[in-house]
């Protein structure tokens, strides 16, 4: 008698994506699809897709969803959770919504004490438009609108949104993990349950997971060599750990 | 009360869940009332950093199925227009009020009727349209927000209610009407959590080739639904005029008065006034628009509502116009004397 022991979690579609080889999106819709399936919040969760390569995340997860403008997630959250204070709101957003056009509506959002969860996925480039520099883009690295590298003096410094929002009084947890190795995956999946759970709970006050995740296409790079970068550049930038919480 | 009060009433009795604002002038009194009467109800009032999330918020709840709105003044609501955009892709119905200041740009703080054309013409990216209603007393403010969110929901739209600064700031008497409404349909397309259900997705985004021409298809078609049944137009010593005086809100009142006037004169003149500004009552016009020798369009704009007087004329009888912008308010005086000018030489005016 064959026993299965592992499966694909209820709140994730059987299909495809559209992905590409080496991205980090596909482990971060599992984490949180897990989560919801282990919480047992499918029945009362929204989730937010953003404007970038994961807008067609309803097309993976099986759960409500609703597509935004750019960058005014946080916004469409807080209207869903102001009026709907039983539902487990959350919203997926990259580095160009959230912390290029969207800096309003997440910082306020986090002042305001929301109570939703964030998950930030963190490829320090605008992955969907074709590799174009973002407020994460690290120093010196190349990117579509920065050839010759991103210059301090000129783009000025990659911006650490996780810890400008820790030091907000409306925000209750703050976690940076990376999706570039095993372990830290599995650390990635406890902060982002840990996340949810805390609203499950009523905590007061916003939480949100930063994840550093791969993007080999505008990076320029195989699959095997973003990762190695992401573990000798990457995180000296946005170290991991938990900033708040 | 004042109007701007009258209509924060008028919502909550309408059943608004939600109420999301940012400050401006000179609608400043509908958060104020909201911040007060919404906790009072048990339903939510939210400030926000700005108008752009607090049309996000409309978004986010209109999304979940409830009720929501936003008011403002012309320039938070072109900050609005990416979200108003989005509701019309997404086809979420809300409510948006904007008490009309002077423009362009910051302006003044003094009535207009300068975003007739940003209002009537969908505002923001994309082929779409937005039901505009244009009340002109306090008493039709209060009786316009139940309409609107009645045909935000039967229609799945957007609506705009569009006054000005002497609409919002001025006190008449005023009775809610709590009478039941139209029967709308279900809001099964609503974010509730999935359950047992099938997933529901609110979007505007469509890359298939050729899926979002046909989504632009099948709003046109509502659009067009829009148009046949719900156009609102009021007429007013009409039926023996040579001159036909069409305007809209404040600028309906003070035509009425010059109206009155110059029938006292004997002058054969009648008023026409759109209360739905989109759709315009275009067939209405069209219809006895060879009844009149002559239409005057008046505005507190530069002429944007007479080209579509001008639509619907179709050149069979001369347009013309007076306004004033940027929060000029013509007085009843002035427009009497644009009417007695056209009686004297009608044919030289063009």
């Amino acid at each position: 008698m064959m026993q299965k022991v592992f499966t694909r979690p209820q709140s994730l579609k059987d299909r495809p994506t559209h992905y590409c080889p080496g991205c980090g999106h596909g482990i971060a819709h599992r984490l949180i699809s897990e989560t919801i399936d282990e919480l047992g919040i499918r029945g009362r969760t929204i989730g937010i897709a953003p404007v970038g390569c994961a807008v067609l995340a309803y097309d993976y997860f099986d759960i409500d969803m609703v597509e935004v403008a750019h960058g005014r997630a946080p916004a469409v959250a807080t209207g869903m959770k102001r009026t709907n204070p039983d539902k487990i709101i959350f919203s997926y957003q990259g580095d160009g919504d959230l912390a290029a056009i969207g800096t309003g509506e997440i910082i306020h959002a986090a002042h305001r004490g929301e109570q939703i969860t964030v998950i930030f996925i963190n490829n320090a480039v605008f992955g969907m438009t074709g590799g174009q520099m973002a407020p994460t883009t690290l120093l010196g690295q190349v990117t579509t609108t920065t050839p010759l590298g991103r210059d301090a003096e000129k783009q000025g410094y990659p911006l650490q949104v996780s810890e400008l929002l820790a030091l907000l009084p409306g925000t209750i947890y703050i976690e940076r993990c990376s999706l570039h190795k095993p372990a830290l995956i599995r650390n990635a999946k406890k902060a982002v349950k840990h996340a949810f759970q805390l609203q499950v709970d009523g905590a007061k006050g916003l939480s949100l997971v930063e994840l550093l995740s791969p993007c080999p296409t505008a990076w320029r790079m195989t699959p095997a060599k973003a990762i190695e970068w992401m573990e000798n550049e990457m995180i000296k930038v946005f170290p991991l750990g938990r900033l708040k919480g | 009360m004042c109007g701007n009060e009258a209509l924060a009433e008028a919502a909550i009795i309408a059943g608004l869940d939600a109420y999301f604002g940012y400050p401006i002038t000179p609608q400043n009194e509908i958060p104020a009332y909201m911040s007060k009467r919404m906790p009072e109800e048990g339903r939510v009032f939210l400030q926000c950093e700005s108008e752009l999330a607090a049309i996000n918020m409309v978004f986010g709840a209109s999304a979940t199925g409830k009720r929501a709105m936003t008011t403002s003044s012309s320039p938070g609501i072109s900050l609005m227009q990416e979200g108003i955009s989005y509701l019309a892709g997404a086809e979420l119905p809300s409510v948006i009020v904007n008490i009309m200041r002077g423009g362009p740009g910051l302006g003044n703080i003094a009535p207009s009727q300068g975003d007739y054309f940003q209002a009537t013409r969908g505002g923001g990216h994309g082929d779409y349209r937005t039901i505009v209603l244009a009340p002109s007393s306090v008493q039709e403010l209060a009786d316009c927000m139940p309409l609107a969110f009645d045909l935000a929901d039967q229609y799945r739209t957007p609506v705009l209610v569009i006054a000005d600064g002497v609409l919002g700031q001025m006190m008449e008497p005023v009775t809610f009407n709590k009478k039941p409404r139209r029967k709308l349909p279900p809001k099964n397309w609503a974010l509730t959590g999935a359950g047992d259900r099938k997933q529901n997705i609110v979007r505007s985004l469509w890359l298939k080739e050729g899926v979002v021409e046909q989504h632009n298809y099948d709003l046109q078609a509502k659009y067009k639904e829009i148009e046949k049944n719900e156009v609102l137009c009021e007429q007013y010593e009409v039926d023996d005029a040579e001159i036909a005086v069409v305007a809209y809100g404040i600028a309906a009142r003070i035509v009425r008065g010059a109206v009155n006037k110059a029938r006292q004169e004997g002058i054969k003149v009648g008023w026409i006034r759109p209360i739905t500004l989109w759709p315009f009552p275009m067939e209405q016009i069209r219809k006895v628009a060879e009844d009149f020798k002559i239409f005057l369009t008046v505005e507190l704009s530069c002429g944007q509502m007479v080209e579509d007087v001008k639509l619907a004329v179709a050149g069979k009888v001369p347009v013309l116009f007076y306004g004033r912008p940027g929060g000029g308010v013509p007085t009843i005086e002035q427009v009497l004397e644009k009417i007695r000018q056209l009686t004297l030489r009608p044919e030289n005016v063009v």
